[in-house]
């Protein structure tokens, strides 16, 4: 596989293919880099994450190229914090579920937001695993070109615990050396 | 070639593909009203599992009981009855597990929001482990597409060689968390429910786990009944058009399809197995990306007016049982239809119907976007008396 780009966030700092692009909260990096996208403050934390991540690396990408790409996620939390977070909302004493949380309650809603916005329409997969595993994410990544052939991969972790730990660790790449012009 | 090569099946209609599928063939559905059920304000109809039988089922064949959930329960027994049946030795190093989840044990946040087993990966090691495998079994999370995009990623990693079997596992156990969820979107028919119909109302969930044995095969003689489920086709692609709501053209699912058909022989198709949640927007969602793909007169049907919406297990147990109904030679009713509710026909039948085609394709859509299907294809193979899998051939 070929690296176009590649983008970290953690709670320190913004790094975009290695240089330091942004320090603050994802919300600021929203406000710095996006801004006209409204359903960012609907997402939960995870979806946050991954958004930005994926605004970051496909903002140079033409539509036509953009649409067959393919998201592929991995993470260790799944959307736990969520899971939490609606689990509160349905004590006996306390009851009222609610659909726009319930949403969240699902890893892969990152993948669909991430579609949306940039018009994708590729492949869309989750992956939970135990902790992150470098080798494991590439074996993965790389068997996806085996039985399709998206114009882009979007692939890397995307793990949300709490406002002091998480990372997005996110690339573009492609099969081989493409022109993306 | 990769094929599938056991399965099994347990819900509430049985406990193996044999019990299952007999289940089936006589309209069975085990579909109920269900009042005070968690705890819950509002009473549901869905397909639930004994839970007793489980657990009693569990201790008389279980190795060991390491206080496994009821979610790692069902796994290990439905993995246990397809490992058997293949003579699978699944702690070989060429045996991945592949796991397809939507919630996993998540009814153990209601007491205990920290319970380890909530992260699917723990949980999946645990069922991996016992088996004594130690490789990182992989979880797919994608909402009700998980079974097949299970299905796909341990195809992939068969194909990519680093492994020769794949043990894909799908499974889900409803509770007060799923249940409420799905209430909270007034998703649910509050009677069974009738899929592609002018009167549906809404989805019924239910609980059920299933499992299929994928291998990259190379040998030329095979065990079993002379037949051999090879995959023929897979395809996932997202709607980008909204979370929680079917695309209004069916876009996903229509490129699914497209892709399906370009690598199928269309004239060996004997049905398509839909999604088919009987949700007002799903069952149209889907009437338009058949129509698109230009199948609105191939054979269709759906299994949730049986079994319920079984989440991370649906795409693993209706490809079971489209494999089945394809052996029997036929292509099953679709159980609470009875007419056209869709603006494109779907060609489903209240009644079963016979095929001598070999092909079927499944598809599967669900919230984030997500479509995704499968084809496999019957060969008829030449048998062998004895056989070892795993290891050594």
């Amino acid at each position: 596989m070929n690296t176009v780009s590649h983008v970290i966030i953690t709670p320190e700092e913004t790094l975009l293919d290695g240089k330091c692009i942004f320090r603050g909260s994802i919300t600021g990096l929203y406000r710095e880099f996006a801004g006209d996208y409204p359903k960012f403050f609907k997402m939960d934390s995870l979806c946050r994450l991954g958004f930005m991540a994926a605004e970051l690396l496909l903002k140079n990408i033409p539509a036509p190229i953009r649409e067959n790409a393919a998201i592929v996620l991995f993470n260790r939390n799944g959307s736990l914090i969520t899971d939490r977070n609606y689990q509160k909302t349905i004590s006996d004493d306390n009851y009222f579920p609610s659909p726009a949380l319930f949403v969240y309650t699902l890893a892969n809603i990152v993948t669909g937001e991430i579609a949306i916005r940039n018009k994708i329409y590729g492949e869309s997969s989750f992956y939970i695993l135990d902790e992150y595993n470098a080798a494991q994410i590439e074996d993965i990544s790389a068997s996806v070109f085996i039985t399709s052939s998206p114009s882009l991969l979007l692939t890397g972790w995307v793990d949300y615990n709490d406002e002091t730990d998480y990372l997005a660790d996110m690339k573009l790449v492609t099969d081989k050396e493409t022109d993306l012009r | 070639m990769i094929a599938c090569i056991a399965d099994n099946i347990i819900s509430p209609m049985g406990l193996t593909t044999e019990e299952n599928f007999s289940s089936v063939s006589n309209g069975m559905s085990m579909l109920r009203i269900h009042e005070d059920t968690f705890g819950l304000p509002e009473a549901f109809c869905a397909s639930m599992l004994d839970r007793k039988l489980i657990s009693d089922l569990f201790a008389d064949h279980a190795l060991s009981d390491n206080g496994y959930s009821l979610f790692e329960k069902l796994c290990i027994l439905s993995a246990t009855d397809a490992i058997s049946s293949c003579a699978l030795q699944a702690e070989s190093e060429d045996v991945i597990f592949v796991i397809s989840t939507t919630k996993g044990n998540v009814d153990m946040l209601g007491t205990d929001a920290d319970y380890p087993g909530c992260r699917l990966a723990v949980s999946a090691e645990k069922i991996a482990g016992y088996f004594g495998n130690t490789n990182t079994p992989v979880v797919t999370s994608n909402a009700c597409v998980s079974g097949v995009c299970a299905q796909i990623a341990a195809i992939r990693l068969l194909l990519g060689g680093k492994y020769r079997y794949a043990v894909v596992i799908g499974c889900d156990v409803l509770s007060r968390f799923i249940i409420s969820g799905f209430q909270s979107f007034k998703a649910l028919s509050p009677e069974p429910c009738r899929p592609f119909d002018i009167d549906r109302t809404g989805l019924n969930l239910g609980e059920a786990a299933g499992t299929m044995i994928l291998e990259n095969i190379g040998r030329t003689e095979f065990p079993g009944n002379g037949c051999l489920w090879e995959f023929a086709a897979c395809s996932n692609h997202n709607d980008a058009n909204h979370i929680s709501g079917p695309s209004r053209t069916g876009e996903g699912a229509f490129r699914v399809l497209k892709d399906i058909l370009g690598k199928t022989d269309r004239d060996d198709i004997a049905f398509v197995n839909l999604h088919g949640t009987a949700t007002p927007y799903n069952d149209e969602m889907e009437s338009i990306a058949l129509h698109r793909a230009g199948l609105e007169d191939l054979p269709a049907n759906g299994f949730k007016g049986y079994y319920g919406h079984t989440l991370g297990a649906a795409g693993i147990i209706e490809t079971i049982l489209s494999m089945k109904a394809i052996e029997a030679g036929i292509i099953p009713a679709t159980k609470g239809y009875g007419a056209k509710g869709t603006s494109y026909s779907i060609s489903a039948s209240a009644s079963s119907r016979v095929t001598d085609k070999n092909t079927f394709i499944k598809i599967l859509s669900g919230f984030g976007g997500s479509n995704a299907g499968i084809a496999y294809r019957r060969r008829d193979v030449p048998l062998c008396a004895t056989f070892r899998k795993g290891g050594e051939a």
